[in-house]
Order: structure tokens, then C-alpha cells, then sequence
């Protein structure tokens, strides 16, 4: 199990394919990235603030959580904070299992989880100035579903 | 203890991080007492509801103890992922 916090940029390429290739005992690998995207078409820029510490913290008891409830062999969390342009990857998780259905569970879990369990906070820059994204109630429902 | 505040309540303070000495018993009292400092406090815990609270760098509730407590944060709903 791996949790990373930067604020570089990762190879969504090559970490998938590494995580892959370290799996001796599952036959299914589930990744998920996530995009900055531009849904009103003048973003210039998205800021990721988070709160050092806390951040790696939660995301390793969401990633142990995961490992444990659906048996994983691996599990990987990369999160980036900072400035980011439309087209980058904010982050990326990965899940290894013996079979699919927990891998694709689990790696939803995570998603779920660390949306509004991990300590991040975006703000959207554009030409008329910066907003803080709002966390959405869907977001906070999803969590009933574990 | 130290007091941490992100996003927006961060803004609205005016500073991320501060030392207070407070012999609040909970976040609660804690937040009671700030928000009697000044306006900008006052403005910024205006309405719980839209604030979420980690001591010791858990997510907790409101009526949390604070005995032995080394850091506090505020700060809006996360938006990870």
C-alpha cells in the first residue's frame, strides 16, 4: 500500500503499469484518475490547498480501510495540491484484488472517501477572479452507501 | 495550542495558523471565544454548518474535548479527488 502527497506531476503510465507489475497474487487491477476540467470554459487555473500532515494521515487510514474490507493485495493513492492547468491529473487511485468486483468496489470507496474525507480544498481561477469549489451533498451521500 | 485555518475560513481570518492560549474545555468554547475577538472571526464561524473541525489532525465534532490538545483546525467541507 502506497499514499503519496506532491504537488508535481505523476506518470499516470508508468505508475499503473508499475503497480501492475508488482501483483503476484491478484488478477485484477481497477485505476481511476481524476482530471481538472473546464465546465464553464474559462478556467484558467485550478489551486489544491491541503492541510499537510492530516492529509497523509487520512488518506492512509482510507487506503487501510479499503485494503482491509475487500481483501486487497495493494492499494495506491497519488493526490496532488497546488497549481494546476485544465488537462492535468489531480490524482489517481489503484486497487489490486484477487478478483474485479473488489478491486472496482474498492477503488470506489476510496473515491468516495477521500472526496470529502481528506483534507483538500480547490478554488477555481479564471478571468473574473477566484471561487472556492463547493462540496457538493451528493458527495457526502455517497458515503452512506459503505 | 495552535489553531489552523484552510480555504475560505483562512481568507476570511486573515492568517492560516495562530497560537491561543484558551482554557476552552471544547471546540465548542473555543469557537465561542474567538468568535468574540473580532469581527473577522466573527464573520468566518458565523454559521457551522459550513465548517468542519480536526483536532489533532482528526475530523471531529464540535462538543470535542480539547484537554491535551496540541492543534486545532477549521475549515469548509473538503473537495478532494
Amino acid at each position: 500500500m502506497r499514499v503519496v502527497v506532491q504537488s508535481g506531476p505523476f506518470d499516470l503510465g508508468a505508475e499503473t503499469s508499475g503497480f501492475a507489475a508488482a501483483q503476484l497474487a491478484s488478477g485484477a487491477v481497477v485505476t481511476f484518475s481524476g482530471i481538472v476540467r473546464d465546465v464553464s470554459g474559462g478556467l484558467s487555473a485550478m489551486e489544491i490547498e491541503h492541510y499537510p500532515g492530516m492529509t497523509e494521515r487520512a488518506l492512509t487510514d482510507i487506503a487501510r480501510e479499503a485494503m482491509q474490507r475487500w481483501s486487497l493485495e495493494d492499494a495506491l493513492v497519488i493526490h496532488r495540491h497546488g497549481t494546476l492547468t485544465v488537462g492535468e491529473q489531480i490524482m489517481m487511485v489503484a486497487t489490486a484484488a484477487r478478483h474485479r468486483k473488489d478491486a472496482f468496489e474498492a477503488a470506489e470507496f476510496l473515491m468516495d472517501y477521500l472526496k470529502s474525507r481528506a483534507p483538500f480544498w480547490k478554488r477555481e481561477i479564471t478571468g473574473d477572479g477566484a471561487d472556492w469549489v463547493a462540496a457538493r451533498d451528493e458527495d457526502e451521500d455517497a458515503l452512506k452507501r459503505w | 495550542m495552535d489553531v489552523l485555518y484552510f480555504a475560505w475560513v483562512r481568507e476570511r481570518i486573515g492568517i492560516p495558523k495562530e497560537q491561543v492560549t484558551s482554557d476552552a474545555a471544547t471546540v465548542m468554547d473555543l469557537v465561542t471565544e474567538l468568535r468574540a475577538r473580532e469581527d473577522r472571526y466573527a464573520a468566518a464561524f458565523e454559521d457551522l454548518s459550513a465548517l468542519r473541525v480536526a483536532v489533532d489532525q482528526e475530523l471531529t465534532d464540535f462538543d470535542a474535548p480539547l484537554r491535551g490538545v496540541r492543534e486545532v483546525a477549521f475549515f469548509p467541507p473538503m473537495t478532494g479527488g
